[in-house]
């Protein structure tokens, strides 16, 4: 599975850890949200960047208290109609603060990824290669954006009353 | 008319294009169908029982007569030459191509229409009173609300793959042609007491299996909050609405248990980190949205022009008057519901043909717009007095001066088995027959207001929970059974119907429905007390023993 990290097909560098999964001695890992929350000092101590897996079902605000030490977060979307993660990303971004890698995981398809861009997500572990690939074109489909996000894109609201400011200029 | 600037031609445009390259993909092989599935529907798009269905959004009910003609259009070349206009304000093309799909999208794309997210588990089409702009007595204008949340809601990142469905509606009338209650979200615009414009919120409103009406969860939301709050309200039901069911996934359910007051505490804390946020609206904007709204150029004209009183001797003419002509505003001026309910016909249904001559009307008569009614009928909104007796002319000519607006015959009914693949039961033939039944003028005059809806499954369409007569048909054995239920009202007394006895035959609906009118007659307190007010007075009891006396 693809991983699309910065627009491009990235290398992972990340080893997913399942719950009993014995810990490797180095190396970037992603636990689950309970092993983590459960041994948060150890894993944190080790070397290797640590990221958590947190289910979609879970109250994201339990996660705030290590946000500062994680390297990175893996929203999860079981299936591409299950729209919880969404939520999840943009409290992380939007009410946490929270500036490290937001990674996208599960039925991650092309047709999400402006959606999930809008949300906070950087990464995304694409299920086809061929959505993979399209990253970067579908990325750029859309100029016009409604709803005003954590992601820094302009909304139509406030360009148009750029447009409003700069032509009352003058007259 | 709201006109679209450059900034929403671009979006339709974008969207028009993205969808394109789906239909592609799934034409090609790359996208199995279930994939697709669910792509199709964030854009509109059934697969019925015998082919694709369309459903293209009329937001808030206001059409230009162009958009009018490339519906028509739409219709002619890509479809059967005829729509099915909506219980929310949407058309519906029946028979089109997969493959001319993204073609029709472009087409209607040139007028500023488009189809996103009149189906899928997202916020649909925001629907309003049809008379919005131009009903007396009306607060203001909530089509610019209506416009600001149909913009808010377009492709809305986080939104945009809820638990189900998601429906608001907007009035600012006391009398609510827009049925709020039964919506996720009812708003009810309002002025406080210092004169600023705000609403009511009610939540949890919806037909299908489990109905319910719709309860009020604040009772005064600022303007400026309008967008938090509803963001609060659908991030508490993105994240909490259930997922496992889909039956018992609309947010009605989600209110349901956890009690109205405990959701209402779970929405206020979200509110509260949200509503200081850029989503706050200032008047700059709503004044931005306002500005994009053209409203026609009223003359100063006579309430009671001499076109008028000489028409006045011609009964015929007298009759559509009384039944289809409504005050306007602006007392020069008219609002004039068309009927689509012919008898005979199906109802909702408009002829391409029909659909340029009432483009041409609307120009010559009503500025270039139209409306279209959760009713399933269509309205000019602004017909000078004086063009009254002409306009009936032109109408009569083309089948649409049928004199029953919201009596007996104008039938609110689902499209039911003969197109849709959920049915269990068919509609439309029940609508044509009980029109038939009742096509006498005269009486269905004397029986006065009632309404009568109809749905071909649980799901509701017909909105047949909320009919003063409602009729759900559902399957018993291998047969079509009808449930009847009576009492039902969606507008500001909203109520849902009681059940009078067992379901009857499909031959046997007509009859009973009958049978019901006639009890009425008998049992009314003076003509212009209305059946749903007998019933409210006296309960389903005497209704119940007419019909089931004999049977």
């Amino acid at each position: 599975m693809p991983l699309v990290n910065g627009g491009k097909i990235a290398d992972d560098s990340f080893v997913k850890l399942a719950v009993d999964t014995p810990l490797p001695e180095s190396g970037d890992i992603l636990v689950p949200a309970e092993r983590f929350l459960s041994d948060a000092d150890a894993l944190l101590k080790r070397a290797g960047k640590v990221g958590v897996i947190w289910p979609n079902n879970r109250d994201i605000a339990e996660l705030v208290p290590y946000l500062g030490k994680i390297a990175t977060v893996a929203l999860v979307f079981p299936n591409f109609r299950d729209g919880r993660a969404y939520s999840q990303a943009r409290l992380l971004r939007e009410r946490y603060g929270y500036r490290g890698d937001l990674r996208a995981t599960g039925q991650v398809l092309r047709d999400q990824f402006v959606f999930m861009l809008r949300a906070g997500f950087d990464s995304f572990e694409v299920k086809k290669q061929a959505d993979a690939e399209a990253f970067m074109l579908t990325a750029k489909r859309y100029s016009v954006f409604y709803q005003p996000t954590g992601d820094g894109r302009i909304t139509a609201l406030h360009r148009r009353m750029q447009l409003r400011h700069s032509e009352g200029v003058g007259t | 008319m709201y006109a679209y600037d450059e900034i929403d031609r671009t979006l339709v445009n974008e969207r028009v294009s993205e969808f394109r390259d789906q239909v592609q993909r799934r034409l090609s092989g790359e996208l199995t169908e279930d994939e697709f599935k669910m792509l199709r529907l964030q854009n509109g798009v059934y697969l019925q029982l015998h082919a694709y269905m369309f459903r293209v959004a009329i937001p808030y009910g206001t059409l230009a007569s162009n958009q009018l003609r490339q519906l028509a259009h739409v219709a002619r070349k890509y479809d059967r030459g005829y729509g099915h206009f909506t219980t929310r304000q949407n058309i519906q093309f029946n028979w089109i191509k997969l493959s001319d799909l993204p073609d029709a999208l472009a087409d209607l794309a040139e007028v500023g229409i488009h189809a996103m997210q009149t189906s899928g588990n997202n916020m649909r089409n925001v629907t309003s009173d049809q008379w919005a702009g131009v009903a007396p007595g009306e607060i203001e204008d909530p089509r610019i609300w209506s416009e600001l949340i149909r913009q808010h809601t377009t492709l809305h990142p986080e939104f945009s793959f809820l638990p189900r469905k998601f429906k608001i509606a907007i009035t600012a009338s006391d009398h609510d042609r827009a049925a709020i209650k039964v919506h996720d979200i009812g708003l009810r615009l309002i002025k406080s007491e210092k004169g600023e414009t705000g609403f009511e919120v009610l939540v949890g409103g919806g037909l299908g299996r489990t109905p319910f009406i719709g309860k009020t969860i604040k009772h005064f939301v600022h303007g400026r909050d309008l967008l938090s709050y509803i963001e609060a309200i659908l991030r508490v039901y993105n994240q909490y609405g259930r997922r496992d069911n889909i039956y018992k996934a609309r947010i009605k359910i989600l209110v349901h248990e956890l009690g109205i007051e405990k959701f209402s505490r779970e929405v206020e804390e979200e509110w509260q980190h949200l509503r200081n946020s850029s989503l706050q609206i200032d008047d700059e904007v709503i004044e931005d949205i306002r500005s994009r709204f053209i409203y026609p150029a009223y003359e100063k004209l006579p309430h009671m022009p001499d076109e008028l009183r000489q028409a006045a001797a011609e009964p015929d003419f007298e009759a559509w008057r009384k039944n289809s002509v409504a005050p306007h505003k602006n007392p020069g001026y008219s609002i004039v519901t068309i009927s689509l309910k012919p008898i005979g016909a199906p109802p909702g249904d408009a002829t391409a043909e029909q659909m340029d001559a009432l483009a041409d009307l609307a120009d010559k008569y009503s500025f270039g717009e139209l409306r279209v009614g959760h009713e399933q009928n269509l309205a000019l909104p602004h017909v000078a007095k004086r063009d009254l007796p002409a306009l009936w002319k032109a109408l009569d000519k083309l089948g649409l001066a049928t004199p029953n607006v919201n009596l007996i015959t104008d039938i609110i009914a689902c499209p039911g088995l003969d197109y849709c693949s959920l049915a269990n039961a068919r509609s439309i033939p029940i609508a044509q027959e009980l029109t038939r039944r009742f096509a006498n003028h005269e009486l269905a005059n004397l029986i006065g207001r009632l309404h009568i809806n109809i749905s071909g499954c649980i799901n509701a369409c017909g909105h047949h929970h909320v009919g003063h007569i409602g009729i759900l048909g559902v399957e018993k054995n291998g047969e079509e059974v009808y449930q009847i239920t009576i009492g039902g009202r969606a507008d500001e007394s909203a109520a849902l119907g009681n059940l009078i006895g067992p379901g009857v035959k499909f031959d046997e609906v007509a009859d009973v429905v009958e049978d019901i009118v006639e009890a009425y007659l008998a049992l009314r307190e003076r003509p212009e007390e209305l059946f749903v007010d007998t019933v409210k007075r006296l309960g389903v009891e005497p209704f119940k023993e007419r019909v089931y006396a004999t049977r």
